[in-house]
Formats: structure tokens, sequence, C-alpha cells
């Protein structure tokens, strides 16, 4: 084995004094050619200024090497120093020997020209491939990335394929060169939990098939676990710990490692779900038969001729002081469902039953962007006072009494009051908004991925406020995520999501323990974990189903079958 | 039904309403044709003389029925008879169009052809030198008046150094093409230039948003060029924002410029526009309103069928 790639020193910092302004301070690794690295770490951590440092591709985000050496065995043998290198040289570095996937695929291909232009492109430009030779070349890419009807695809643009779809895009990209080292920067963050799974069991596949090395940067340690050889943790901008996988994993040094492995949510197929509360009280919320379908409208009149079944069949309930977590993936119909019981979306059909139990606006909601869903313009102060406006009351001594209250009760202090919310960080701003949704005294509270935009440790913290506000004012939630490990730790109840309509509810253990519908096993079995690391996936390739029936179309209704006490499951037409 | 069609059904619509209003709003000016042609002279008309001149104008009617009549007429394609000109209404515009179109398009191609690169070098080097140079001319491009620039570009080019005519009467293109063009080129330039400021500043800052875009940085990681990566993958990115700016002025633009065609003693729509108006006379103030209303929705039509052409989300459809 020799060595592809030394880091020794790395030290790269930002804006005009980039010396004073480090975000990596004195980062070193190696990497033998054919192995993987994963670099672990929270948002800030610098894990993605070091991988971008690799092949220079910082240089046009602002940022710059300040000190240090990047040393890469090219494929003729010769040595280059990457932070010395110059521009045209760095050219023909990129694409043919490092090649590199992002992590939003959503916007990482050009939306202006066809995916079958753009990976003829990398043909080109790496192997000198032209016309029917380079269209050639692309179709076989994507066969590679097992993208079925490749010659039609290559025809699409980006917007016309979904998410899985242009992450293999850009993966068939990468390959126009054989490159011997990929980096992939959180290549599966965006995308739901089955299809990052078919994402990185095409990685560990072509790994093996090219012999290609590879960085891999994630802040979700359990999803390195199976495809590393070597692991290195970043914590501002410092490799706190590095070393081989198993040993870091299974004997960490570090506190911030071991602060990492214990705060990532861990799956344990309903072996730690909450053993508290739950009740078996009269529901509080109760959705009879919901559907929300948003007409697919076309020509000069807007004629309807179809529908998208956004939400079709639903029902549950909702007991209070109990958590129903729905869980499923993007384009399940969860968030919708949550929108239609606070009334923000109409349904088309349906009983949204809520008891007005303490207030007259028994139902609250938190959102997933907590940099999105508040006000830059208000201060705290303001930010609180606008549900209590919106309800008619006055903004009295009272009510401070009540925000200053619920800011400490949500680990805020009281001088909150007068500052904005770009002074506080992600964490803190997503405890705003808790306190903002209790200032009315709800019943309900309706989470929506309230969690799923931070970072580890901070979401493990919100976590347990969650419960510890569940516990004293007697909330109940309804919890939308699509992370299984999230819903395992707060969930009392489940309902399962899939194509609009749930397919399993019923508590936490029957559920994430024995789950009984294909697709719910399908989820589960995706959910990455540090325990089932040595488990081998294949590539599954099961896309979702369309949404729009045609105008008229009613869904046959549902069959359910009981699989144990409070546990249902939709019965699955075999065809 | 395709789209086309669909637009094309709601042009008769924004027309009748835009007759509507024109023909009102001039009706409030106080003084008719009548005192407009005749001056004060108006004053010597006994009532009678008065009264049969108005019936030969059609303005003894109430205002409605005359709008009903020129309504009528309008299906015919007959926009009236030009109180000034005592020709058709249609055969006065369309004299003067080819003119307007002419200088329209020369200005719009020399605002495009400077703005877009200089934006776009701008953009590449911001914040350097040279990107303050570009931005600093935009900005005095488009803070100084047109007829600043028209009067210092006739001083040197016409009067001092004599390489372009400053004056003389107007030789249409298709008789006379290089006469058309140096008599052309000098009001083309003054327009366009402060166009090219605008665009300019918009293509910059297109640019600047594009090139940090997600894409950009994935062409980069393939080993494309610099120059690929500019002028392939993000210009064609960035050219809404200025296809937007550019379908604006260049309905503007078909309206007719009225200074620069004073300044340069250029017969186009501009000033035939306000000499009807200050002559009250209705018929071709109508006339012409409506031609240049028209002429606006064929270029936004012309401006979204581009978008469509730039961007297949808008093509195709979807998220």
């Amino acid at each position: 084995m020799s060595t592809l790639l030394e880091v020794r020193d790395l030290h790269v910092g930002f804006g005009r004094e980039p010396r004073d302004n480090e975000v990596v301070k004195g980062v070193s690794f190696g990497l033998e050619a054919g192995k993987t690295l994963a670099i672990v770490g929270e948002s800030g951590s610098g894990k993605s200024v070091t991988a971008l440092s690799v092949n220079r591709l910082v240089d046009f985000g602002g940022g710059r090497i300040t000190k240090g050496k990047i040393t890469l065995q090219r494929a003729d043998g010769a040595a280059i120093d990457i932070t010395a290198a110059d521009e045209p040289a760095l050219q023909r570095i990129r694409g043919r020997e490092i090649g590199m996937i992002f992590q939003e695929p959503m916007t990482s291909l050009n939306p202006v020209h066809t995916v079958g232009a753009q990976i003829e492109e990398a043909f080109r430009l790496n192997r000198g491939l032209v016309g029917a030779a380079a269209t050639r070349a692309a179709r076989e890419a994507l066969e590679r990335v097992r993208i079925p009807d490749a010659a039609q695809r290559l025809r699409y643009y980006p917007h016309q394929l979904s998410g899985g779809m242009r992450q293999r895009v850009m993966i068939a990209m990468v390959l126009a060169s054989n490159p011997r080292l990929l980096i992939a920067d959180e290549p599966t963050t965006a995308l739901d939990v089955t299809v990052q799974a078919q994402i990185m069991a095409l990685l560990a596949e072509l790994r093996e098939e090219l012999g290609m090395a590879m960085i891999f940067i994630t802040h979700d340690i359990g999803l390195v676990a199976g495809i590393a050889d070597d692991i290195m943790v970043m914590q501002h901008g410092v490799a706190v710990e590095q070393g081989k996988l198993d040993s870091v994993l299974d004997n960490p040094q570090h506190d911030y490692t071991r602060h990492l492995l214990k705060a990532v949510p861990h799956f344990t197929s309903g072996s730690a779900v909450r053993s508290d509360g739950g009740s078996h009280a009269a529901p509080i919320v109760t959705v009879d038969n919901l559907a929300v379908r948003f007409p697919v409208l076309k020509g000069l009149f807007r004629r309807k001729t179809g529908a998208v079944h956004a939400v079709d069949g639903v029902d549950f309930e909702l007991r209070p002081g109990e958590t129903l977590a729905i869980v499923g993936e993007s384009g399940s119909g969860k968030s919708t469902t949550a929108r239609a019981i606070l009334g923000l979306v109409k349904a088309t059909r349906g009983r949204i039953e809520a008891k007005a139990g303490r207030s007259g606006r028994p139902v609250q909601m938190v959102f997933q962007d907590p940099y999105a869903s508040l006000n830059p313009r208000l201060n705290v102060e303001g930010l609180l006072a606008e549900p209590a406006i919106a309800a008619g009351q006055r903004v009295d001594a009272k009510l401070r009494q009540r925000m200053v209250f619920l800011l400490e009760r949500v680990g805020l202090t009281k001088d909150a009051l007068s500052r904005y919310p770009h002074q506080f960080s992600g964490g803190q701003r997503q405890r705003l908004c808790i306190a903002r949704a209790l200032m009315l005294n709800p019943d309900v509270v309706v989470l929506d991925e309230a969690v799923s935009a931070l970072d580890v440790s901070v979401q493990a913290r919100v976590l347990e406020l969650l419960i510890d506000l569940q516990r004293e004012f007697g909330l109940a939630y309804l919890f939308i995520s699509h992370d299984m490990a999230v819903v395992e730790r707060i969930a009392h109840r489940v309902a399962v999501m899939y194509a609009g309509q749930i397919v399993e509810i019923g508590k936490a253990a029957a559920v994430l323990g024995a789950p009984q519908h294909s697709y719910t096993k399908r989820l589960i079995a995706a959910v990455p974990a540090i325990e089932r690391r040595r488990q081998h996936f294949a590539v599954d390739v099961t896309q979702v189903p369309s949404l729009v029936r045609p105008a008229g179309f009613e869904p046959p209704a549902a069959k359910w079958r009981e699989a144990g006490d409070d546990h249902r499951v939709r019965v699955e037409e075999t065809a | 039904m395709n789209y086309l069609t669909q637009r094309l059904l709601t042009f008769p619509l924004v027309l009748l309403g835009v007759s509507l209003l024109v023909f009102f709003a001039i009706r409030l000016v106080p003084g008719d044709a009548i005192i407009a042609m005749l001056g004060t002279e108006a004053g010597l008309l006994t009532e009678a003389q008065r009264a049969s001149l108005a019936a030969y104008f059609g303005l003894d009617q109430p205002i409605v029925v005359q709008y009903g009549r020129w309504l009528a007429g309008l299906f015919e394609g007959n926009l009236g008879i030009s109180v000034t000109y005592g020709k058709p209404v249609l055969e006065v515009i369309l004299a003067r169009f080819p003119l307007t179109l002419e200088l329209s398009l020369l200005s719009m191609l020399i605002s495009l052809a400077v703005g877009i690169p200089a934006g776009v070098f701008a953009a590449t080097r911001v914040d350097r030198p040279s990107d303050l140079v570009v931005r600093l001319f935009a900005m005095l491009g488009q803070s100084t008046p047109s007829f600043v620039v028209g009067l210092v570009l006739i001083y040197f080019l016409s009067v001092t150094f004599r390489m372009l005519p400053a004056m003389g009467s107007f030789t249409p293109l298709f008789v006379d093409p290089i006469g058309n063009l140096s008599q052309m080129i000098l009001p083309s330039i003054t327009l366009g230039l402060s166009f090219a400021a605008a665009v300019t500043r918009i293509s910059r800052s297109a640019m600047l948003d594009v090139l940090s875009d997600d894409y950009v940085r994935t062409a980069r990681s393939k080993g494309a060029s610099q120059r690929d990566v500019v002028w392939k993958h993000a210009l064609p990115n960035a050219l809404i924002p200025v296809v937007t700016l550019s379908g604006v002025e260049f309905g503007y633009l078909l309206g007719g410029a009225v200074i620069v065609e004073q300044i340069f003693a250029l017969p186009g729509l501009g000033r035939l526009t306000l000499d009807a108006i200050s002559q009250r006379d209705y018929p071709l103030v109508q006339g012409a309103v409506l031609f240049i209303a028209l002429n606006f929705l064929v270029v936004n039509l012309l401006v979204d069928l581009a978008y469509a052409a730039l961007d297949p989300r808008i093509r195709l459809g979807g998220k």
C-alpha cells in the first residue's frame, strides 16, 4: 500500500485576514490508496473546509490555506504539493485525480443543461471524449450507477429527477475519470433514509470495483461505520481523535468523541422507547378520514385534470400528555397532515377535532428551520408577544412575566428578551420557537421536524427539554420526523406514513421493534447504526409511486389488520 | 390549447382596456383640436362655424358615442384620420415606426454587447480595481442624462472631428444603408450607453449570485476551466434578470425616445406622439398609444418565450 494523500499541519482561514480567522487549525492525516477516511464533526468543526482544501475548491469560497502541506501522489507517480500548485495544474487534478460529490444533489447540478451534457462534459475534460463516444460513455456511466433507462435519462434536466437520482448522476459524473480519490461531502444528508442506504451501498460497491480511495465527510458517526477504514473526529478546527475505525468507535479516547457517540441517536429497534408518560384518557385531537388533495390544473381555464393525493384517508387519535410520532420520507404526507391539523392547508375531506382545553388555542406548532421561522426584525419580546397579540391579549406585565417564565423553562435567561434572533445559535433559536409555541398554554404542540436541522449534541439536549416540558405541562406532541432514532427517544406511539397514507400505527415498542408492514421494515432496515456496521446492504432501487391521480379517483377503502394490543397494520395488496 | 394562443387571446382584452383609458384621459385635458389648430384665432369663429368644425371632427357627439364610433372603426382596421396630417392614423404611425424600431434594436444591441461582457468581467474580478472601474462607469452611465451624452457625442464626433453627420433629413435604411447607419449610430450609442450601464449592473450582480451556486462548484470539481465555468455554467443561469430588464427597456424604446429624437432631429414615434398630444390630435394619440401598448404586449410575450428558451424548468414545467 502506498500513501496517496498526505496532509500536514493544514491551516485554512477566511476573510481579509485569513491568519486571524482560521477555521482549520493544524490538521494532519494520511490516506492510503483504496482506503476510506471518515471525517466526522458537527457544523463549524472545519470538516468540509478540510476536504475542500484537498482539491483547493476552498479558494472559490473565500478561503485561503495559510499554512501546511498537502501532498498528492499523482497517477504517474510524481508527487505534487497542492497548496503550492497553480490554477492550471489544479484544473488537471480536479476531476481527473480527485472527484467530489456534494451534500445538496438538488442544487449541485446545473439546471440549464441536461444531465447527459453534464456527464459528457466530465468525459470531455478528463478523457478527451467528444461526440458519440462521449454520449456512449455517459450512458455507460449512468448504467454503472444503476439508473434505469439510461439512454433516455441522458436527455433529462436535473429538475426532472428525484434527489436520489441526482446524487447518482453526480456519482456518474465523478466516475468519468476513474479518480483515485473521491471526496464525498455529506452526500446523503439531504436524502431520505432508504435512498441514503441505496447511495451508501452504491458507493461501497463502486469503491470495491474501482479501488479508489475516499474521504467521507459526515456529521453522522453511525453512517460511516459501515464504510470507513479510518476515522478522524474534528471539533473547532482541530482533529481531536483519529485512528482505525474500530478502535475509535469501540474505545474512544477523547471526551468529545465519547460525547458524540453518546449524543448520536442510536436506533435500537424499539428497545429504548420511553416508559414514562403516555395515557389512556379521552383523545384531545381526533383525525378522521383526513384527505388533502392539491388540484392539478391545465389549460386556459385552469381545468382540473387530476389531483395530487398528498394525504389520503388518514385517521389517528392523540391523547393528552402523549407523543404520537409520524414518521415517513419526503413526500409521504406527514408535514401536510400536520399543517392540515393547524388549518394551514385546507382539508379536502375528513374531520379534525381538537378539544379546547386550557386555552382557546389548543394546538401550536414548531417548525423545522429555526433560522427561517423567527422574524429577524423582531426582538425576542416581540416574537413571544406575537401569539398573544394574535389571540387578542394585551402586552402587559403579566404577559412579560410569562415570557420570562418560559424563557427560563427552555434554558434561556431573562436578558434574552431584548435580543434579536441572529444573536442566538441554532439550538437556542429552536428553544425560542418552543417558548413561543407555549405562550398561549396549549394542550398540543405539533413539532414538524423540529430537531432535524440541529447538530447531534444540540439535538439531544432539545429532545430532553421537550420531554421535560411534556411532563411539566402535560403536553401532547405530534412529532413529525424522518429520523427513526429520534422518534424512538421521544415517542409513545408511532404512525408510519407512506405515499399519503398511514400504513402502520401503534405503540412505539411494537411498531419499531416488531414492524409488520413491508415499508416499515424497509425503513427500519435502512437506518444506519454503529452496531450494525458489518451488515451488508444490497442496492435497492424501489421508487416511491406517483401521487398524482386522475380527477375523480378514489382510493379503495383501507383494510386493517390488528397486530397486537394498540398496533394496526394496513393490509398490503399482493400485486 | 398551447401557451402561445392562450397569451394571444388575452391581447384584445388588454388593448380594449388601454383604449378606454387613453380615450377618456386625453379628453380630460382642456382644449380641443379646433383650439389647438387655430390658436388664438379660434376665438374669432362664429358659433355656426365652430359647430360645423366640431361636427366635421365628430366632436359634437356625446363622448360615449365618440368612443363607440372609434371602437367600431377599430374592428375594421380603421384608426381614424389624423387631424394634423389629414391622413389615416395607421399610415402616419407606420411611416414613423421603421425608424423607431431600428433605433430600438440598435441601441439594445449596443447595450447588451457592452453591458453583458462588462458585467461578467466585473463579477469575475469582484472587489478588485478592474471591478471598481466598471462599477464607476456603470454608475456614471446610469446617472448621466441621455441628452448630455448625446450632445457630447455630437460635439466631438460630428462638430470637432466631422466623422458623422449631426443633422440632415432622415435617410431610410433600405434606401441608403450606409447613410442611414451613419445617421443612426450616434443616437443608438446615446440611448444604448445609459441602458448598457443598467445591463452591466444587473449582469454583474446576477453573475455574483450564480458564481456562488453549488453547480458552479460542481463544474470546478470536474476540472472545468474558468472560461467554461463562467460562460457555459454561470452565464446562462444569470441571464434571466438581464432578459427581464431588456424586455422592459425595449418596450419603452419602441414607444419612442423623445429626447434623443429631438436632439438628433429624428422623425420617430416619440416626437409624433408628443406633437399629437399638444395638437389635441385625438385620433392620432389614441392610435399611437394603442400601438405602443401592442408593442409592449408583444415584447412581454417575447420575454416569456426567452425565459422558456433559457430555463428548462420553465420550458418543461416541474419543480
